[in-house]
């Protein structure tokens, strides 16, 4: 385990500049540039909003903004763009550099610690962009949202061990890409993004609970829109998964990591 | 300066079929799953590299040279034995490789010198000489989608040779590129060498193991079967093509891409074709200058009026460097009778430039091959010229020269 972080730190430049090398490619022919990494999770609310707002307004009690559903909508955004994109990156990070993991000897876990850095960074973006946004639309900050910085740890921890297992096993299966494209879209609709938990009927709300991202949006949610301080027993939980995940992704690479260019 | 710089035991790597990935799986998890099928694509090499000194692979295709690399390298991880390695080692396995296409050359020298494990100082220390290796001008700030595959060989080279490792791994990748670039990479790798770099280099070109290695490794089905003085294991290695030559003669596609036909009609045949040197010793290698004997015995199968034995030396593309026949040199026999055996012994100095060359044989009977045609036999024999004894010289052919120099 020592070794992996001995590693890391000696590569922290080549990290670093992964990274910035990321963003500036993945944009680097467009002439809105770095604003796409804000505008597509923006107008992703801007439809929901549109499509739903007159529909799930109503079951905002107690908060007395018009836009207190955008609000909403964005907060489990916010939480959701991280999971969503670590994971999704992640499946297919080993398939995607197996050129490179067969020509050069470098350390294989910088591969997911770039992607964790660069979807941090797009994320934060997007969390300054939403501030900024709720300033406009007369939501003040509040100190709550102090509690911001651990959730966001918590939630990039958690994708991050979750998203090396499924990219490990992809490496072998490739079937597990295709699986959880389809899983993640599952999740998101079980997750109360777009909808509020009350509407749902008691009987399926017991489901929900044993979705761990569940208890990440309304942990956003909580902190962002009503300025309280989030359910601690939720945090817990994820926090202890996100841990098991961690160490056992580490394991299972160490493990895969001979094999896993044989195949690539 | 003896030390060991790398040492590789009882090496061996092994792909693994699990019949199913769960079977995998289960083997992480220290459960003991039977492997389905296991291939061994090498074992049991072993071999010491001391600092400076500098090593020649070869082997035929699959042979085990490529994975020995990457094991090397640490691309690839061994199944058995142990590589220990002390120094730094950098390898010029496929050049080009791990680009952006959309940054530009300056950015992606930076990523892939990063990706050595090199800190951001040192890059700033060496980029200026990077860009000035590379000499693509202007293009070196340009997105590398816009380069040519030479412009982006020439900028990974620069790259991947701007830190002196202890140990340089080069694989045929420098067969690529224009001939001036090609120098200027040869000339950086002696470099290297003289300031004490160990070279580990493949190659099938005979002249440049010869030159640049102090040893060679002779690989063969994923074993190490001959670890020398680099001339005796071109020897050997030349015999191992040269029996696979003879094994696959009916197969018309020869070991040098090239396409092998035997035709005619059969009333007399080449048996054996060998070349000696001055000891009479079977040769496939020959420094220039030397005096070699084309050895040819004939076997007749049915009786033959006259027949002439005709053979043509051709350079590696096929192009005619020297030819004739028993017919032309008045030699042609007569009579021959069914069953009876004929010896030809060729002496000749052998004037040609370096090189891979080729003797085709024809037996027939006037001086062409369009009246009777018994056999005619495209690359019966393959033998490799090198210049090892006289001034470098260029060209396919060894006219000596006699130079007088005198000041006016």
């Amino acid at each position: 385990m020592k070794e992996i972080f001995l590693a890391i730190w000696s590569y922290r430049h080549f990290i670093v500049s992964s990274i910035r090398n990321d963003l500036r490619s993945r944009f680097a022919r467009s002439k809105l540039g770095g604003l796409w990494m804000i505008l597509q999770p923006l107008a992703q609310v801007a439809i929901y909003a549109l499509v739903l707002s007159r529909i799930m307004a109503a079951k905002l009690p107690g908060i007395n903004n018009r836009y207190a559903y955008v609000i909403y909508l964005m907060a489990g955004m916010i939480a959701w763009s991280l999971f969503a994109e670590v994971v999704t990156r992640s499946l297919t990070i080993f398939v995607d550099n197996g050129n490179l993991m067969k020509k050069m000897a470098f350390p294989r876990v910088c591969l997911p610690i770039i992607i964790a850095g660069s979807s941090l960074v797009n994320n934060l973006l997007l969390l300054v962009t939403s501030v900024g946004l709720f300033l406009l639309i007369g939501h003040p900050l509040n100190m709550a949202m102090l509690w911001l910085p651990l959730l966001i740890g918590i939630n990039l921890a958690f994708a991050v061990g979750l998203g090396l297992i499924l990219g490990v096993l992809n490496v072998f299966v490739r079937d597990v890409a295709q699986v959880m494209t389809v899983v993640l879209q599952l999740l998101f609709w079980l997750t109360p993004i777009v909808y509020m938990p009350t509407i749902i009927p008691d009987r399926l709300r017991t489901v929900l609970e044993f979705n761990p991202m569940m208890h990440m949006a309304v942990a956003f949610q909580n902190v962002i829109l009503y300025g309280r301080a989030p359910a601690i027993a939720g945090l817990v939980v994820i926090a202890v998964a996100a841990t098991f995940l961690l160490l056992f992704s580490l394991i299972l690479f160490r493990r895969a990591a001979p094999e896993m260019v044989d195949v690539l | 300066m003896n030390e060991s710089l790398l040492a590789v035991s009882g090496l061996g790597k092994a792909f693994r079929d699990y019949g199913s990935e769960w079977r995998r799986f289960a083997s992480w998890c220290g459960l003991h799953a039977r492997t389905k099928t296991e291939t061994w694509v090498l074992r049991g090499v072993s071999f010491h590299v001391a600092r400076g000194e500098s090593i020649g692979i070869v082997g035929q295709n699959g042979a085990g040279k490529s994975t020995l690399l990457k094991l090397i390298t640490g691309t690839l991880r061994g199944t058995e034995g142990t590589i220990a390695v002390h120094g730094r080692i950098a390898a010029i396995l496929e050049l080009g490789m791990g680009f952006s296409p959309d940054l530009s050359g300056r950015a992606n020298v930076h990523h892939t010198a990063g990706l050595m494990g090199f800190s951001r100082e040192d890059i700033a220390g060496v980029i200026a000489a990077i860009e000035e290796f590379a000499e693509i001008g202007e293009y070196f700030d340009e997105p590398v989608r816009t380069y040519s595959s030479g412009m982006q060989m020439r900028v990974a080279f620069a790259v991947a040779t701007a830190f002196r490792p202890d140990i340089l791994i080069v694989d045929e990748a420098l067969s690529v590129g224009d001939s001036y670039f090609q120098h200027k990479c040869f000339k950086r790798i002696r470099e290297f060498r003289e300031q004490g770099t160990s070279l580990l280099i493949v190659s099938h070109d005979a002249g440049a193991v010869q030159n640049l290695c102090d040893r060679a490794l002779l690989l063969e089905n994923g074993a190490l079967i001959k670890d020398g003085d680099p001339a005796e294991v071109m020897d050997l290695y030349n015999a191992l093509i040269a029996e696979r030559e003879n094994n696959t003669i009916t197969i018309s596609s020869h070991a040098s891409g090239r396409a092998q036909t035997i035709s005619g009609s059969g009333e007399a045949t080449v048996e054996t074709i060998m070349l000696l040197n001055a000891a009479q010793e079977q040769v496939e290698f020959v420094d220039v200058g030397q005096p070699v004997t084309l050895l040819i015995q004939v076997v007749a199968r049915k009786d033959i009026p006259r027949l002439v034995l005709g053979y043509m030396i051709k350079d590696r593309l096929g192009q005619p460097v020297f030819g004739t026949n028993t017919h032309h040199t008045e030699q042609a026999l007569e009579n021959v009778r069914a069953g009876q055996r004929v010896e030809f012994r060729i002496s000749f100095p052998m004037s040609f430039g370096q090189g891979s060359y080729s003797v085709s044989t024809a037996l027939v009977s006037t001086d062409t091959h369009l009246v009777n045609n018994y056999e005619w036999r495209d690359l019966a024999l393959v033998f490799t010229v090198s210049n090892l004894s006289r001034p470098v010289f260029v060209g396919s052919a060894w006219v000596p020269p006699k130079i007088e120099v005198c000041s006016l």
